[in-house]
């Protein structure tokens, strides 16, 4: 074959399509034709350095030539390889035979500077090359050529702009895969190697490719082409194909020039100087250059060195390293988002490997796989989808079916029209699993280095010895600190582990971690180098791909994911994961999981708040799960057995103090969060509900002030003043459908009557049911009609979490009692270990007052509520004047009138409650109520005296009460809150746990 | 051939090769291309037959399938490789308008049909026999009615049968040597007919049917199965949906709604995007419901709101008038789907610009 080295006119120009399994072909083909004396390849000349490692054993692709800066490991830029990319053939090739291999592209110490300042995180830039730009031979990634759109983002160069010339050409031959046209027009037409090239060209430079006559004509070429395979290397000169190639892609640039790649001339002329420096070592014809075809031409270009060496002048540098790292099929296919540039790495594998008859041996492959996904796939299967591919082919003109072909028949034929078992197939074979591997020898990975760069900028070194810090979010050093343990974590790189503070710290501004380095960790830290070149990218890349890619997690295990991203701050994973776990969410049929995931999801969000993450898209995701919850809940709630209503209580609890928590978020929250969250907080009970009965008298039209006494003021009339100015801006959206939601359960007669009780003993707390409807509700369910066991569930519900309100409202306490007398005495037993469950988890305090009261006869007198206004719901029988007095001085003070106690409250109708949502002019209203009642509720465990004083201390005049409350919780985000809104929510909803 | 056409034309439903003769005509003049044995076109012709297209001479092919390309690629493909055809799809996706014109071109006739129902029995199948010449003369060629399968067989045409999944499965299986063996035993005679060259068989199927009978897989196995997709884009379907309203009102004397525009697209964009489980921005998943909510289904949910809007409204199509026809269309289901409606309702249709009407018309009715 040797003779045929008369061409000796010049070097061997292989114009190839990077990745191009037929280029790869073609290019073993010249070279072993030719056996030139040195081999350059486009890329960057850095990697000659570590060519070597190419022959090595353990060195298995895909991989890909790694070139970052050195004190930048950010920027870096990637040329991979698979094992039909024409590069790394004649690479193999060349270290097989001790022919030298260099790389002739720009220096990447050049393209990683001038990347500088483009803006583009150069990580993404630089691994997301689209392969169909680079086409004929700009390919950027494509190790091979790369160029610059490999390593190097070019400002203004958008896609559209720029010419795929492959594509261009293919597209004028009316073929829709470039691959395609390529093996069909440029590879397998012995004889006229440049007939399909030739009338693409002119039809591409007439203007129009891709039009009508361009199109029929090259397709009715392709029709009359020799169907004799891929694989007939009949075709006496193998490089003919190349010259053929050069002169179509010389007619290409005639028209279009540069096709907008202008970094592509500077690289030119790169390639020309290094390609004149081998013809001066090996000689004109020992020279063999591997490069996009799109560089043949100006390859091939009289150009004098001086000239280039003016286009070289003055280029920007930086220091940098290169190393090979292992590559995936997956990273190299356009679909995960790498963009490496080619869709089907499996396909493009499997026509370099196989043999000879691709398409048999294809399907064949197709039909075990789904044999081994259970699929009955006999051979008369595969026969027939053999003959409908090749049918196929016919019908649109091909000489031989490729992917798109057999992909049709594979559904029509295997799958029995169905895409789900393609899925598969695209997933397994035509992308496929195939990971590459890397000697050991390779220089280390720029991970690394990031991490002790990063190491040191925190001031944390590693170190064998285990030991524990505190970490102080509210610093800055502090805060990176968290952020890399946090990175390090999602990273696989157990380096630090959370631990519980030593010191019993309130407040989530805290973080304790124990730091112990393992040397085994440095193991870890190179197999994460496959995440990316920075901690931050990794992490970014690792989560994104946590979120995506697995499909056996639950929402739960998402919403934690979420949460780790918040706390590494990994702003760029987050909305892939958010968009995942609304995905998720939505797809959610079990409330249950909704109801568990929801919670962590708020916490997060307010987490994320302390320090200072934008968490927008989260509180949207939250947002949307409440939605489903409120719509899903009622169907959810029917017809459950004990096991499952008791489930559905966690549930339902857990997502109504989410429901709370997220609704306060949406509201400005100046004060009143403080102040509620004390109320509700401490008083856990009992007190609350005077909002209830106030919020519901607001509604009722009364239309006066917030401090307006005569509403307010009855119950409990020692707080009446002391409006801490919290605009209770209920959001009528939310909270008011939520709670919508809970009277729909506390009302329907299919409902477990444990989640009825409990329905309609948070709608009471919350004010929205007024306590002659709560009255209504309870007397309903303890009614004869209802089974004891149900109606002793109801009360399990509903007094769960504190009897206080037993021991202030006779009325339900009367209720209870009645019910309980009137027990049969063969049920009695069956309720009795129930109402013992119920009843032991009350303080000691509330179970001895109770026995009282209900020694005192409170069974019978308070429902009567006759004489006096002592009947009040609250209040126990008779006034004790002695303790009044002594709160009514505080009281005088506190309304600034003579008499400020006024009338009854007044409960007209019990719709009142649910008017009490619409309007912000009434709930505001409610809060004064709350507050009141917070007063009340002091005064009725304290004493009168000591609760009025109470209320003075915190009830200031409005403006100067939300001011104050307001510079609580600013100081609460720098300083340790005393009261700040986290210390509420310890109070509250015991988040500190977590926080700590 | 005049004449008959003529009498055709005044039929209510022309068949394909009728309605289209001119267009089949034109085609067999302007293909040079290899036919298959007694095919009247090429496949290449057949498929731009139904895809539309325009020949050399200037005359314009009408599209007959609006869908993607591939799909009647692979129809036509199997047909020439003597594969049987399977076309599956939800109902309202075109199955047999896609059969009939796939017969029309191939063979020039459509009418060779089996109609698939619960009591379709093996004679509809095979061959009958007409029982006062058999009685008089005993078994003989003159005394059997052949079937349409049959006659397609002997003349080598494509037979086409329809609701293939509706047929119970013993009769089904009659197919199974008139696929694989291509020939069809008369034991009566001790003869057989043998399929000739050109024959071959089109079958539809509904994929989301209840209470149908399965293939067996004998039987399926000698079939290539072409899914047909819904529309693609939701202006498609828009377009569909609304060129098929305005011919049903013609016929239903409903005057036509030029403001209806906007809520066919309210009514198309519901459909679609339960159907596929996401909004159309792609922002937002959805659950679906268990109806198929087919275009068809869309048309007959705006017909109905035409029709509502004409007797009893103002003759403007508003978003109350189809509200009730989309919840009988979704909730199919009263149990789960009616908690996917809601939630759609919550999560998408509330915070959309401009659906307010919208909103508030379908909690009027779910309520």
């Amino acid at each position: 074959m040797t003779a045929v080295r008369q061409e000796a006119a010049g070097p061997l120009l292989l114009g190839v399509r990077h990745h191009g399994p037929g280029s790869a072909r073609a290019v073993r083909a010249v070279l072993e034709a030719y056996e030139p004396r040195c081999v350059l390849i486009e890329g960057p000349p850095e990697g000659d350095a570590v060519v070597g490692l190419a022959g090595d054993e353990a060195m298995v692709p895909p991989v890909a030539l790694l070139a970052h800066a050195v004190n930048e490991p950010g920027r870096a830029a990637f040329w991979p390889l698979a094992e039909f990319s024409p590069e790394w053939v004649a690479i193999r090739w060349a270290v097989e035979r001790g022919v030298p291999v260099r790389f002739v592209d720009l220096p990447a110490a050049h393209t990683l500077a001038m990347s500088e300042g483009e803006g583009e995180p150069q990580e993404e830039g630089g691994k997301t090359v689209p392969g169909g730009t680079d086409g004929g031979g700009a390919a950027g990634d494509t190790g091979s050529g790369a160029d610059a759109d490999g390593g190097v983002p070019q400002p203004g160069r958008s896609e559209e702009v720029r010419l795929d010339p492959l594509a261009a050409l293919a597209e004028a031959a009316g073929y829709d895969d470039p691959e395609r046209w390529w093996e069909d027009a440029v590879e397998h037409r012995p004889g006229h190697p440049t007939g399909g090239g030739g009338g693409a060209v002119e039809a591409a430079a007439e203007g129009d490719a891709g039009s009508g006559p361009g199109r029929y004509g090259a397709a009715g070429g392709g029709h009359g082409a020799a169907p004799d395979g891929p694989h007939s290397d009949a075709y006496g000169d193998p490089y003919e194909p190349f010259a053929a190639l050069g002169e179509a892609m010389a007619a290409l640039r005639a028209v279009h020039g540069d096709g907008g790649h202008h970094r592509d001339l500077v690289r030119e002329a790169h390639m020309r100087l290094r390609l004149r420096e081998a013809r001066k070592e090996f000689g004109d014809a020992g020279v063999a250059v591997v490069c996009g075809a799109w560089h043949v031409p100006a390859l091939a270009e009289a150009v004098t060195v001086t000239a280039d060496r003016q286009a070289l002048k003055g280029l920007p540098k930086v220091k940098t390293e290169v190393t090979w790292v292992p590559w995936t099929h997956r990273r190299l296919a356009r679909q995960s988002g790498y963009g490496a540039g080619i869709a089907s790495p499996g396909w493009y594998g499997h026509l370099f490997s196989a043999p000879d008859r691709p398409v048999e041996r294809w399907l064949v492959k197709v039909a075990q796989l789904l044999r081994e996904e259970d699929w009955s796939v006999s051979s008369a299967h595969v026969i027939e989808a053999v003959r409908l591919a090749g049918t196929l082919a016919a019908m649109r003109g091909r000489p031989l079916a490729g992917l798109t072909e057999t992909t049709d028949a594979v559904r029509a034929v295997l799958c029995e029209g169905s895409d789900v078992p393609l899925e598969l197939i695209r997933d397994k074979l035509v992308v496929g699993d195939v990971l590459g591997e890397v000697p050991e020898g390779a220089p280390a990975v720029p991970l690394q280095r990031d991490l002790a760069r990063q190491q040191r900028a925190v001031r944390l070194k590693p170190a064998a010895a285990e030991r524990e810090v505190d970490l102080d979010l509210r610093k800055e050093t502090d805060t990176a600190r968290s952020r890399l343990l946090h990175r390090l974590r999602l990273l696989d790189i157990g380096w630090g582990e959370p631990v519980r503070s030593r010191t019993a710290s309130t407040g989530t501004f805290r973080e304790s971690w124990r730091l112990c380095w393992d040397p085994e960790l440095s193991v870890r830290v190179a197999e994460a180098g496959v995440w990316g070149t920075t901690v931050e990218a990794a992490a970014t890349a690792k989560a994104r791909s946590a979120a995506t890619d697995r499909t056996d997690c639950t929402l739960a295990d998402i919403t934690t994911l979420a949460e780790q991203c918040l706390l590494a701050n990994l702003p760029d994973a987050l909305p892939v994961v958010m968009r995942v776990l609304a995905d998720r969410a939505a797809l959610e049929s079990d409330v249950g999981h909704l109801a568990q995931a929801l919670p962590s999801l708020v916490r997060t969000l307010r987490y994320g708040d302390v320090r200072g993450t934008d968490a927008g898209a989260l509180a949207a995701v939250a947002d949307g799960m409440a939605e489903r919850i409120c719509v899903g809940l009622p169907p959810a709630c029917a017809g459950l057995d004990d096991d499952g209503a008791r489930a559905m209580r966690t549930h339902l609890d857990a997502a109504h103090q989410a429901v709370q928590l997220l609704a306060r978020d949406e509201r400005d929250m100046t004060g009143d969060g403080a102040d509620a969250g004390n109320g509700e907080g401490t008083g856990a009970d009992g007190l609350v509900r005077a909002d209830g009965a106030a919020g519901a008298d607001g509604a009722d039209g009364n239309d006066g002030g917030a401090a307006n006494a005569g509403d307010a003021g009855n119950l409990g009339s020692t707080g009446a003043g002391g409006v801490p100015g919290g605009r209770w801006r209920v959001d009528a959206g939310l909270l008011g459908r939520w709670r919508g939601v809970l009277r729909t359960l506390a009302e329907r007669d299919r409902i477990p009557g444990l989640l009825r009780g409990r329905c309609a003993r948070l709608l009471l707390d919350d004010g929205q049911l007024t306590d002659d409807e709560a009255e209504r509700l309870m007397s309903l369910v303890l009614s004869p009609g209802t089974p004891p066991g149900e109606a002793a569930n109801w009360i399990e519900g509903f007094l769960t979490g504190g009897g206080m309100l037993l021991v202030h409202d006779g009325r339900l306490l009367a209720l209870v009692d009645r019910w309980l007398t009137g027990v049969p005495q063969d049920a009695f037993t069956d309720v009795l270990p129930l109402l013992r469950r119920t009843f032991a988890e009350f303080e000691a305090g509330v179970r001895r007052t109770l026995g009282e009261l209900v020694r005192r006869g409170a069974g019978a007198g308070p429902s009567s509520g006759t004489d006096t206004g002592d009947g009040l719901p609250g209040f126990g029988p008779g006034l004790d004047e002695q303790r009044a007095e002594a709160a009514l001085e505080t009281v005088r003070l506190l309304l600034g009138a003579p008499d400020g106690v006024g009338g009854m409250p007044d409960h007209r109708s019990p719709y009142s409650a649910s008017r009490a949502d619409t309007s912000p002019a009434d709930t505001s209203r409610a809060a004064t109520a709350r507050n009141a009642g917070h007063g009340m509720e002091e005064a009725a465990t304290r004493g009168a005296g000591h609760g009025g004083g109470q209320t003075v201390g915190r009830g200031a005049p409005r403006g100067t009460g939300r001011t104050a409350t307001r510079s609580a919780r600013d100081g609460g985000r720098e300083a340790p809150p005393e009261r700040g809104p986290e210390g509420e929510y310890e109070g509250e909803h015991g988040v500190r746990e977590v926080h700590a | 051939m005049t004449e008959s056409h003529d009498a055709e034309q005044a039929a209510l439903r022309p068949h394909a090769e009728d309605a289209f003769a001119d267009e089949l005509a034109a085609l067999a003049e302007a293909d040079d291309r290899p036919r298959p044995a007694r095919w009247r076109l090429s496949p290449w012709a057949v498929a731009t037959y139904l895809l539309g297209g325009e020949l050399p001479g200037g005359k314009v092919i009408t599209p007959k399938y609006v869908g993607p390309r591939r799909i009647i690629e692979v129809a036509v493909s199997t047909l020439a490789t003597d594969r049987a055809l399977l076309l599956l799809g939800v109902p309202g996706t075109a199955k047999t308008w896609v059969s009939e014109h796939l017969a029309a071109a191939v063979s020039g006739d459509s009418t060779l049909l089996v109609q698939g129902t619960a009591g379709t029995a093996e004679e509809a199948i095979r061959y009958g026999w007409n029982y006062a010449q058999l009685l008089a003369q005993g078994p003989s060629r003159a005394a059997l009615v052949p079937s349409p399968v049959m006659r397609a067989m002997s003349e080598g045409m494509t037979a086409r049968v329809e609701e293939l999944t509706r047929i119970p499965a013993d009769v089904q299986d009659t197919l199974i040597t008139i696929l694989s063996e291509k020939t069809l035993p008369i034991p009566e005679l001790g003869e057989e007919v043998q399929a000739v060259r050109g024959f071959n068989l089109i079958a539809t199927a509904n994929d989301r049917d209840r209470g149908v009978n399965d293939l067996s897989s004998a039987l399926r196995r000698r079939f290539n199965t072409v899914v047909l997709p819904l529309p693609e884009t939701a202006e498609a379907e828009v377009e569909i949906v609304a060129r098929r309203v305005g011919q049903l009102g013609r016929s239903l004397d409903l005057p036509p709604a030029p403001e209806g525009l906007d809520e066919i697209r309210r009514v198309v964009t519901v459909f679609r995007e339960l159907r596929e489980g996401v909004t159309d921005d792609g922002r937002t998943k959805l659950k679906s419901p268990s109806g198929t909510l087919s275009t068809a289904e869309a048309i007959s949910v705006v017909t109905g709101g035409l029709a509502l809007a004409a007797h009893f409204g103002d003759g403007v199509l508003r978003a109350s008038d189809v509200a009730a026809g989309i919840l009988g269309a979704v909730v199919r289901d009263p149990a789960s789907d009616q908690v996917i409606w809601q939630e759609y309702l919550e999560a998408v249709v509330r915070e959309r610009d401009g659906w307010k009407d919208f909103y508030r018309a379908c909690r009027e009715v779910s309520a």
